[in-house]
């Protein structure tokens, strides 16, 4: 890394950029076609072709300083994996924290019905893309089936709120401990599993819960489905009319009735619950249990050897893995209003799956950023409906050549000896 | 050698191991006394660090027991082991590749908890100081011997009394064997009693005070490490004849 500016590089690469510029811009802005006839207009292709190389004599010489090299390193294509901070280290974006907490308040607010929706999806998968995150990212264990959870947490809600009568709020912290402890019963018998294999029980697992609940017709409604209550605040409901004894929250508060209310209610106990998640994730990972995690991905015999119960650490990951899918299924229900079997196949783990290797395994950032732009971007490409998947496909190839290591470069505060801890 | 009057520290007794239908170890009986290096050759397959590994419960003997201090830990889990002064550095070195040097370091404490931790930190990086340097670096960037000496400082990082070695002399140079046989001495010096599963014979008996020879999941030999040395068999099976 030499910090010496060297002029004539930048210099050179300014002209090439200029010249290159002029070939590109010449025919397009530099000549207006009229009719049969044409204008030239030399001094707008000038001031582009100036800007171009202006911009490229900026970037020329930011990369040579000592500031740039650092951001190449940090955004270079190499396989030296993680990068290790040191202890102490207090990130320079702390104050992103803050503003992504009062722009997720406030956006409900301002958005139209349609992109609070969206948003809402949005946020369903950074719940999903962080529960999956702690198995496949930190514990490392492949986990293709994962939609089962976010399935039993969805029909948790539904069935819940049909047979036994609880509301939301009940079933969010129920259905995050079913799934937990369906988490535990995958994670028994799959224990001594690795790789590939532990991949196709957890498929086998994730098409089980599927077909169960198409087939047990009786329990589930099969592929009819079954409605999911909404949220209620304090026992105020969101529909137009509540139902027996029940007072809708419009008319509590002298309100016009909307529709779209009940979305910015549900996106803010979502957003709530998402930093909940987020922040318990953050300390977990510097907890003696993440540390075991990241052990455990790192080298199972060599835990052993340190006389660290693999069982334990293997289901932990688990079902604190599951209960966060169950979690994100509840929102899914109330927020469709209904759920039904097709929304819980195998490409749905996929996506999830998708989320956490394109976020960077491991990386908080990057499963919450990938999380949107899996989620938002066929929402634009509502347009090219017909070759969503393709393009997907597509993105997804050319990520795996570019960023292999994910969109976030992984990196990670090291640990250091805790003070007043024996 | 071991002139403390022959105190066992670890002792097996009668010990049969299975991995499913397959008899890995066939009655073994052996002790480790009390501040002494003892060393277990043998070939590849014969059962040694399976034997190694059994002290962890991993796999579990199936027959006879495992005593340690005068108790028996026969069916006591790895982590009971692992938080009474028995710390393993396992073969083929094992180190965290993505943590750095410190980071393997810590993760040693985990059976003790972090009480000492700095100040056993500092203790390793006198014993090594090729740490020392390279505190910051991520375990997979060093070579092979550096690992190794990770490997076994992270192990003696839980304080232990009896320190098992699986192979540190495994896929390295000679002179890094010779450098790290050296500072198993200095370790054993401070009174650490030191169980030595090795392939490369010849170093490990001139180490150790005694050796026990295993063959087929059997105790075929044993003895001080000298008469071992010369012993004819040992020498045409492991020392390769000369």
């Amino acid at each position: 890394m030499s910090s010496s500016i060297n002029i004539k590089k930048s210099v050179i690469d300014t002209l090439l950029a200029g010249l290159l510029s002029l070939i590109v811009f010449g025919p397009v802005i530099g000549i207006l076609l009229d009719g049969y006839d044409f204008t030239t207009r030399p001094s707008l292709l000038l001031t582009m072709v100036a800007i171009v190389m202006v911009g490229r004599f900026a970037i020329s010489l930011f990369v040579q300083s000592e500031k740039g090299q650092m951001m190449l390193y940090k955004h270079q294509n190499n396989d030296d994996g993680v990068i290790v901070l040191p202890p102490g280290h207090k990130s320079k974006m702390v104050y992103i924290v803050p503003i992504a907490i009062i722009i997720g308040l406030v956006a409900p607010f301002v958005a139209t019905k349609y992109i609070l929706t969206v948003l809402i999806l949005g946020l369903i998968y950074v719940l999903l893309g962080l529960g999956l995150n702690i198995v496949v990212g930190l514990a490392g264990l492949l986990d293709l089936g994962f939609v089962g959870f976010y399935a039993i947490g969805a029909y948790g809600l539904s069935l819940g709120y049909q047979y036994l009568g609880f509301g939301f709020w009940s079933m969010l912290p129920l259905a995050a401990i079913m799934a937990a402890v369906a988490g535990a019963i995958l994670g028994f018998p799959v224990l001594r599993m690795h790789g590939d294999y532990l991949a196709i029980v957890t498929l086998g697992f994730g098409e089980i819960i599927r077909l169960i609940l198409t087939n047990w017709t009786s329990f589930t409604g099969g592929p009819n489905g079954v409605y999911a209550p909404l949220p209620t605040l304090f026992g105020l409901e969101f529909e137009r009319r509540a139902k027996q004894g029940g007072t809708p929250f419009h008319e509590f508060f002298n309100l016009p009735y909307d529709s779209g209310l009940k979305y910015v209610f549900i996106y803010l106990s979502l957003f709530m619950v998402v930093c909940a998640v987020l922040y318990i994730k953050h300390r977990l990972v510097k907890m003696p249990i993440g540390r075991a995690w990241e052990a455990l991905r790192e080298d199972e015999i060599a835990c052993r050897s340190l006389g660290l119960n693999h069982v334990l650490i293997k289901l932990s990951a688990f079902m604190m893995g599951a209960s966060t899918g169950g979690l994100a299924g509840v929102f899914f229900a109330t927020y469709q209003g209904f759920v039904n079997p097709t929304s819980f196949t195998f490409f749905e783990s996929a996506l999830i799956l998708a989320i956490v290797v394109l976020g960077g395994l491991g990386s908080t950032v990057g499963v919450v950023i990938a999380a949107f732009v899996l989620t938002v971007t066929p929402e634009m490409l509502r347009e090219v409906a017909d070759f969503r998947v393709l393009i997907f496909g597509l993105l997804m190839v050319v990520m795996m050549i570019w960023r292999p290591r994910g969109l976030v470069r992984i990196t990670r505060t090291g640990f250091a000896v805790r003070k007043g801890v024996a | 050698m071991s002139n403390v009057a022959s105190e066992k520290m670890l002792e097996f007794k009668d010990v049969d191991v299975f991995y499913g239908p397959i008899q890995a170890l066939r009655q073994v009986s052996m002790h480790i006394n009390k501040g002494e290096i003892v060393s277990l050759i043998g070939s590849n397959g014969a059962g040694k660090s399976t034997l190694l590994m059994s002290i962890f419960g991993q796999p579990r003997a199936s027959a006879g027991q495992i005593i340690y201090c005068g108790q028996e830990i026969t069916k006591k889990s790895a982590h009971f082991v692992a938080s009474n002064g028995i710390a393993q550095s396992p073969e083929g070195r094992r180190v965290f590749p993505d943590m750095t040097v410190e980071e393997n370091l810590l993760m040693g404490t985990i059976p003790i908890g972090m009480a000492h931790a700095d100040e056993d930190i500092q203790h390793m990086f006198n014993l090594f100081p090729r740490l020392k340097e390279r505190r910051n670096q991520r375990s997979s960037t060093m070579s092979g011997g550096e690992q190794q000496m990770l490997a076994i400082a992270r192990a003696l990082m839980s304080r232990p009394r009896l320190l098992l070695l699986d192979e540190p002399s495994l896929g390295l140079a000679p002179i890094i064997v010779k450098q790290i046989f050296s500072i198993l001495k200095d370790v054993s010096g401070t009174g650490m009693t030191i169980f030595l599963v090795e392939q490369n014979a010849n170093h490990a008996l001139k180490l150790s005070d005694r050796g026990y020879v295993m063959v087929n999941g059997q105790i075929r030999m044993t003895g001080t490490g000298q008469e071992l040395l010369v012993n004819p068999e040992v020498r045409d099976a492991y020392l390769g004849g000369h």
